[in-house]
């Protein structure tokens, strides 16, 4: 399909030209934009066409070529300005990251934290709502500040649990998703029993008879795997535990084809994307910086009501799994809790919720957020070391 | 030949849709690039359409090809006339022919049945093919579409490799119910399509039906814009903007600010779960209503 496009592409294109396009496009890869040469070449091509000849034209069609998804969609024109027409330059390198700029490395992901939040679903509720947007805005830049400033002087996660214990919890994640993945998945295959018959094969398998169906080809359905989705508090009241199950999220992705991520205090943000990275340390340190800081209040009920609101169409379906880890102190109101508990007991096939709380000795769950949300739960179950996280992997295997 | 963008705005009005300029854009660098379109946004802001559009701006056949859950080749790519294999191999049986002829007489292109990804690169003209909700597909499924799209070629076990005797406009839409690959998302150009500001949504509201007040139409759209922005489980489309004022006109209101009773009654082509109809009381519509009219 490139094939089709001009084979010279850059033929009356000056070489100043070439120089920024190739400039722009490694900006844009620098905020997360998946270009590739194809990309670039075909802007070549469109900077060479007659639709070039018109500035204003420029940016759509660049942006129809170099976006992908609706974040980078949403993105793009603030870069493409800041690029092309110099202005807020300075924010697109804060943006990037350049290594050349004296920040240390800490710093640097903790910018890339943010700009890893989610811009889908999460902005277009503040949209909606105009008046709650300047209000989160001015929220954003507050964590930011915040964040920046733990980052450097808060100990670093990954010394939190020794590295036997993180190669444990990753270990233990991935038996966890392939225990529930060997049950689960079955190609759809031909066989001797089945519930349908494979035409194209019996066929196949019966001319030597004369067409005469004797030798009969089946098709059974194929089973699909299991969707986990984990939603994990971070609040303060958490904090001993966020850096381990940050590890066990990252298992969990790893391992599981369909798995998607949240973490929670007062808001909720979904973090598959940022626990995609190949590089554990990174990813893992990028999403625990997200995690902490937040010494307020959880807000459960709120939390679960944005995901019923905005993610759970996507994310939730009759196969779903939703693993819920807190300690069930709210501080939103337990009706609240208990209505989107509810919802979200509706859409799914089961709800775990991992206390860590109940391993300790005495543990009742009195806490009004966990005694609203006890109905609504099929496993309530402890989640303070790896033997209790090991103690799952049959109930999960059943699901 | 190659439309130019404003052709394909110009036809696009023709054609009854009406299209912001960085969508005919969009539709201008596909044929351009020769690159499939993804089309992306909530469930009823027109993603369909757009490949209807698009087919009638190119007077092009549409072949279209809606995806689930368990969509396979069979379904998708081709697949054999097994009535007509039966009767043939039957046929033959008297006349003493070895198996290998008759197998290779019923693989034969007359026993072959089109399904949409094969006829769509069997035209002579090239056809829009349109991938409804790819990413209710699965995986698999996925990655061989991306093989299509690439190479425009299939193979069949027995048959051989087909090429394309054309390149088909592909259009593809998502509802981001899964996310989808890296490797579709790069092959693809990418259009983002938002419900339409209440100008534009007035505007297909005039050209759909024809025979609509201004009044009316700008009225509607305005009401619906306003009740987007409540708390609602399942957002209006803009097909259900058009139900709502074809239904108000065919009751023979020519303005809303007299009719508050009629506007609540008729919220049910509007409002499609009981939660929602329960949200909107007639206090909220009227206090809508009061904004708009």
């Amino acid at each position: 399909m490139t094939k089709a496009a001009p084979s010279e592409p850059h033929e009356g294109v000056g070489v100043a030209a070439l120089r920024r396009l190739a400039g722009f496009s490694r900006t844009l890869r620098d905020n997360g934009f998946r270009v590739g040469l194809a990309e670039t070449r075909d802007a070549l091509s469109i900077l060479a066409s007659p639709a070039a000849a018109r500035p204003s034209a420029l940016r759509p069609t660049l942006r129809a070529l170099f976006c992908a998804t609706r974040s980078d969609w949403e993105r793009f024109d603030e870069i493409f300005d800041a690029y092309w027409q110099g202005r807020g330059m300075r924010r697109v390198r804060a943006l990037s990251g350049t290594p050349t700029e004296s920040r240390t490395s800490l710093r640097r992901l903790a910018e890339a934290g943010e700009q890893l939040q989610p811009r889908g679903l999460p902005d277009h509720a503040e949209h909606r709502s105009g008046s709650v947007a300047d209000h989160s805005a001015a929220k954003h830049d507050r964590r930011q500040g915040a964040s920046r400033a733990e980052s450097l002087e808060a100990t670093d996660l990954r010394h939190i649990v020794d590295p036997a214990d993180i190669a444990r919890v990753h270990a233990l994640a991935a038996r966890l998703a392939r225990a529930m993945r060997a049950r689960l998945v079955r190609r759809e295959q031909v066989r001797r029993r089945g519930r349908r018959i494979d035409l194209r094969r019996t066929i196949h398998r019966n001319i030597s008879h004369g067409g005469t169906p004797v030798d009969l080809a089946w098709r059974r359905r194929k089973i699909k795997p299991l969707r986990l989705v984990v939603l994990l508090d971070a609040s303060g009241s958490m904090s001993l535990y966020t850096a381990f199950f940050v590890r066990f999220l990252h298992g969990v992705v790893d391992a599981f084809r369909e798995a998607e991520t949240f973490v929670f205090h007062t808001r909720l943000a979904h973090v598959s994307a940022s626990l995609r990275d190949r590089d554990v340390a990174r990813a893992v340190d990028r999403l625990s910086l997200m995690a902490q800081g937040i010494g307020g209040g959880t807000r459960i009920g709120e939390s679960l009501a944005t995901f019923n609101r905005w993610h759970a169409r996507r994310t939730v379906n009759s196969r779903t799994a939703i693993m819920i880890i807190s300690d069930g102190y709210d501080t939103g109101e337990p009706i609240q809790l208990a209505a989107e508990m509810r919802r979200l007991r509706r859409r799914c096939r089961r709800i775990i919720w991992l206390n860590p709380l109940i391993g300790w000795r005495d543990y009742s769950p009195q806490a009004r957020g966990m005694q609203a949300a006890l109905p609504y739960i099929d496993l309530f179950a402890p989640a303070h070391n790896l033997e209790s996280l090991g103690a799952l992997e049959p109930y999960l295997a059943r699901i | 030949m190659n439309l130019t963008r404003e052709q394909i705005s110009d036809r696009l009005a023709e054609v009854g849709y009406v299209a912001d300029r960085d969508l005919a854009t969009a539709l201008w660098l596909m044929a351009f690039l020769k690159r499939p379109l993804l089309l992306e946004g909530e469930a009823g802001v027109g993603k369909t359409e757009v490949a209807k559009a698009l087919a009638a701006v190119h007077k092009a056949e549409l072949i279209r090809l809606q995806c689930y859950e368990g969509l396979d080749q069979n379904a998708a790519l081709y697949e054999w006339n097994y009535q007509r294999q039966l009767l043939a191999i039957k046929a033959r049986e008297g006349t003493g022919e070895n198996a290998d002829a008759i197998e290779e007489h019923i693989f034969s292109e007359r026993y072959l049945l089109e399904r949409p990804l094969l006829a769509a690169i069997r035209r002579p003209t090239p056809p829009v093919l349109l991938v409804d909700e790819v990413d209710r597909a699965d995986e698999e499924f996925e990655a061989f579409l991306l093989e299509l799209l690439s190479d425009f070629q299939v193979s069949i076990p027995e048959l051989g490799t087909i090429n394309a005797i054309s390149i088909p406009r592909v259009v593809l839409t998502s509802n981001g119910t899964r996310e989808l690959s890296d490797a579709l998302r790069r092959r693809c150009l990418y259009h983002y399509i938002d419900f339409p500001d209440v100008d534009r949504e007035a505007r297909i509201i005039l050209a759909r039906l024809p025979d609509i007040d201004t009044t009316l139409a700008l009225q509607v759209a305005r009401l619906v814009a306003a009740i987007r922005k409540e708390d609602l489980q399942k957002v209006p489309g803009v097909a259900e903007t058009l139900d709502w004022a074809a239904t108000l006109a065919g009751m023979d209101i020519h303005e809303l600010g007299g009719e508050p009773e009629r506007v609540h009654e008729t919220l049910i082509c509007v409002l499609k779960t009981h939660e929602d109809r329960a949200r909107l009381t007639r206090e909220v519509t009227d206090r809508l209503l009061g904004r708009v009219a």
